[in-house]
């Protein structure tokens, strides 16, 4: 499964925004991992060209930002990636986002209307300094 | 208008949108010094924002309300940190009571605009927002959002 799932990411020409919570491609693979199974930091090391401690550093941000729970087995840290943080933080910074846009488009709306009303720019300059 | 660009840095929490007008930055400067002004764009058209207080000065406080479909008014403030006219200025976004208290309990972000003179003319003008946390976000989102507003997941969905 999780590597139906990988080969789906791979194909997402904007992975960057479907996990937006992610910054960078190894912390998406270890997510995509982890939301198939548990699986082990050293197993997780073994599959990418870095150090233990770079991947062991990747798990923290991601558990930091609540994407995957880890859990200790005897030596061993099992990594699960977390399905529901990981949907509804999507969710939430998309319509974040979205909100922002929206308040974007008002502000160049009202710019516009301002300008129409107020042609001369200098007007505001008198404006201000008789405050 | 033109957003030129919108990122997003998970490990600070931010996200930054980058827009550009052909007006000059002191026009721009006014949308959000001007509290008639401000308010006609800072809540959605269902959450008009009424700016009761505004200023934007070191320390300064802004207090106002928003008046939604059903008669509610969720109240939120804002506290200037430093403000560099007309260039740049900093503040903190939460929201509050129904006294017009700044609400303890309530999530609050810090808004980080940046206006530079375009070489060409114009202005660009830099919004870095620091948001906060999952659930904090969750809270925001409910304060204006438009009712029923459905967002696309995108491809999320499908992967998920």
């Amino acid at each position: 499964m999780y590597n139906h799932m990988v080969v789906q990411l791979a194909e997402q020409t904007d992975a960057d925004r479907l996990f937006h919570a992610l910054a960078d491609a190894t912390r998406r693979d270890i997510v995509t991992r982890a939301l198939a199974r548990e699986h082990s930091v050293s197993d997780l090391a073994r599959s990418y060209p870095m150090s233990f401690a770079a991947v062991q550093k990747h798990v923290a941000v991601l558990e930091r930002a609540e994407l995957v729970t880890k859990r200790r087995k005897g030596r061993e840290q099992l990594v699960r990636g977390n399905i529901d943080a990981v949907r509804r933080t999507h969710r939430l910074l998309e319509e974040f986002e979205a909100q922002w846009l929206d308040r974007l488009d008002r502000f160049a709306t009202v710019l516009a209307d301002d300008l129409d009303r107020r042609p001369d720019p200098t007007d505001d300059t008198e404006r201000r300094s008789a405050r | 208008m033109t957003v030129t660009s919108v990122s997003r840095t998970t490990d600070t929490r931010t996200m930054t949108f980058t827009a550009e007008f052909d007006a000059p930055v002191s026009r721009v400067w006014n949308l959000w010094e001007d509290p008639r002004l401000l308010e006609r764009w800072w809540g959605p058209p269902t959450y008009p924002a009424t700016f009761e207080d505004h200023d934007l000065r070191p320390g300064g406080r802004s207090n106002y309300f928003m008046t939604g479909p059903e008669g509610d008014t969720p109240r939120g403030w804002w506290k200037a940190l430093s403000v560099d006219p007309p260039n740049h200025f900093e503040f903190e976004n939460g929201m509050a009571g129904p006294d017009g208290e700044p609400d303890p309990a309530m999530p609050s972000m810090v808004v980080k605009v940046t206006l530079e003179e375009r070489h060409q003319g114009g202005t660009r003008m830099i919004s870095e927002i620091e948001y906060p946390s999952t659930e904090a976000m969750e809270k925001f989102l409910s304060m204006g959002m438009e009712e029923g507003m459905t967002l696309a997941m995108g491809q999320m969905d499908a992967l998920l």
